[in-house]
């Protein structure tokens, strides 16, 4: 039988290195968006449940580099209503909307002509919200592009479902004791070697073995 | 125009013979239901309408007055409390649907119940008791462009709709067009409604493959936006106001229907149904 502490290893070993895996999975997943939208901007925002706010947490195209991590009130303006309500949403001439039109310049840079917003579902959870911003040829969303947003809000809260464990589990680890902790980050490092490198660590590891359980 | 009192001098749960004659129903139930008969010449005088949403921005040009503004939020002890709404709409949706509502059933009253705003974590509650307080009221019809996939609140929610029903309050919510196990808009006390593409917004179509009921105008409506201004938006949630103001129009000129017939009528005028007139 296993021993729950080789478990616990195993489990954290694999936390170390998923969360930047998850992290390309998002940030893979508004690419596409954008791409298939031909918009100029598409984003995911994550609920910070703990401090009730939407967190940036992917972004391609515009404010790609400066917006993830910036944080805003949950349940306020129109990604709060999206995340509240569960409900999917198209607007077209944001710019008459005073409000919008002030706090995302400020944090954008420019002000968007059109958004399209779906609530990332997951099982009973809401995780989050997908923006889609401005089509490149100005054409307008429609209800197929909503559908279509619909199903890709689907593989984006698998993926931030996903994250949100990896980031537990990391959680978990930085909380257990610094031997599991040390075994995890040796686990990883082999992991990420090939070839002679790898068979190297994988011997160096065999005799280390071998001498910790001489007596 | 108000509705009938209730019959408090009617059987409840059975019926003797010498009962029997109380229970006559309208006598002026058409052989043919139409569009004329069922909505014709009506402006939704004396029906109130509750927005259940983000606020409303009070005096907009396409809202116009509305009567009573009510703001839920959670108080220290997570006990749920209703207030005067004293910051109005904090998205925009909320007047965006007051807007809809308005522009089809003019004479109403409105009046404006926000859920948002009492943050994530409090937005079920928020929800649940807007919308108990809007059915305690006795309103005539609550839009609800809104769903919670929470089913610790199903039960609740389901009471609530089924008391809505039979206090004669018309539930018209927003259905999901993702697949995912949503309410109240999947419970059959209520109207739920999707979105068609079509530019007319007395045009509505029964779907009989439910659980969506109904759709109606959701695509590309223009509608009154923050700071008095209006905007083009898409979405089951701008379908529903279309329906909720439908359904005031019917209020306001048979106010003796119940959900039930409210509903049966709709059916008889579905664009799908009825046929050309």
């Amino acid at each position: 039988m296993t021993d729950p502490r080789d478990l616990t290893a195993a489990v954290a070993a694999g936390a170390l290195p998923a969360e930047e895996h998850h992290r390309r999975l998002l940030g893979s997943i508004v690419e596409v968006a954008r791409a298939i939208f031909t918009a100029r901007a598409a984003s995911i925002f994550l609920l910070d449940e703990s401090a009730d706010e939407l967190v940036f947490e992917a972004v391609a195209g515009e404010g790609a580099n400066t917006l993830v991590g910036t944080r805003f009130p949950s349940s306020t303006g129109i990604a709060g209503w999206v995340l509240v309500t569960r409900q999917p949403l198209v607007i077209d001439d944001l710019s008459q909307d005073p409000r919008f039109a002030r706090d995302v310049a400020e944090s954008l840079g420019y002000v968007p002509r059109a958004l399209m917003a779906v609530p990332l579902l997951h099982e009973e959870r809401v995780l989050g919200v997908l923006e889609v911003l401005d089509r490149a040829r100005g054409e307008r969303f429609a209800l197929e592009e909503m559908e279509l947003l619909g199903l890709f809000g689907s593989q984006a809260a698998i993926a931030l479902d996903l994250l949100q464990r990896a980031r537990r589990a990391g959680a978990v680890l930085a909380g257990a004791p610094s031997d599991v902790a040390a075994v995890a980050r040796l686990t990883s490092a082999l992991d990420s070697l090939e070839g002679e490198r790898r068979e190297a660590g994988l011997a160096l590891l065999e005799a280390l073995n071998e001498l910790l359980r001489k007596r | 125009m108000s509705r009938p009192e209730a019959h408090e001098d009617l059987p409840a749960w059975s019926l003797t013979s010498s009962e029997a004659a109380g229970i006559a129903s309208p006598a002026d139930w058409p052989e043919e239901v139409t569009t004329e008969w069922a909505w014709g010449e009506a402006s939704g005088r004396g029906v109130r309408v509750c927005i259940l949403d983000s606020g409303v921005e009070q005096g907009h040009p396409l809202v116009g007055a509305v009567d009573e503004a009510m703001a839920v939020s959670i108080g220290e002890d997570d006990e749920v409390v209703v207030e005067e709404d004293r910051e109005g709409d904090l998205c925009g949706h909320g007047t965006a649907c007051a807007g809809i509502v308005r522009s089809l059933a003019p004479d109403c009253s409105l009046l404006s119940v926000r859920v948002l705003g009492a943050g994530f974590t409090g937005s079920g509650p928020a929800l649940l008791g807007g919308l108990r307080w809007a059915v305690e009221q006795e309103v005539d019809v609550v839009n609800m462009s809104l769903s919670t996939t929470k089913r610790e609140f199903a039960g609740v929610l389901h009471e609530l709709a089924d008391a809505a029903y039979f206090r004669r309050t018309l539930l018209v919510a927003s259905a999901h067009n993702m697949p995912v196990e949503s309410y109240p808009w999947r419970f059959s006390s209520v109207i739920s409604v999707g979105s068609h593409d079509q530019p007319d917004p007395l045009a509505f179509f029964y779907n009989p493959r439910p659980p969506v009921e109904f759709f109606a105008r959701g695509v590309d409506v223009e509608v009154a936006w923050l700071g008095g201004s209006s905007i083009h938006c898409t979405g089951n949630s701008f379908a529903t106001p279309h329906m909720a103001g439908i359904c005031a129009l019917i209020r306001s000129k048979h106010p003796e229907l119940t959900p039930f017939q409210v509903k049966s009528v709709l059916h008889l005028t579905a664009a799908n149904v009825r046929g050309p007139e």
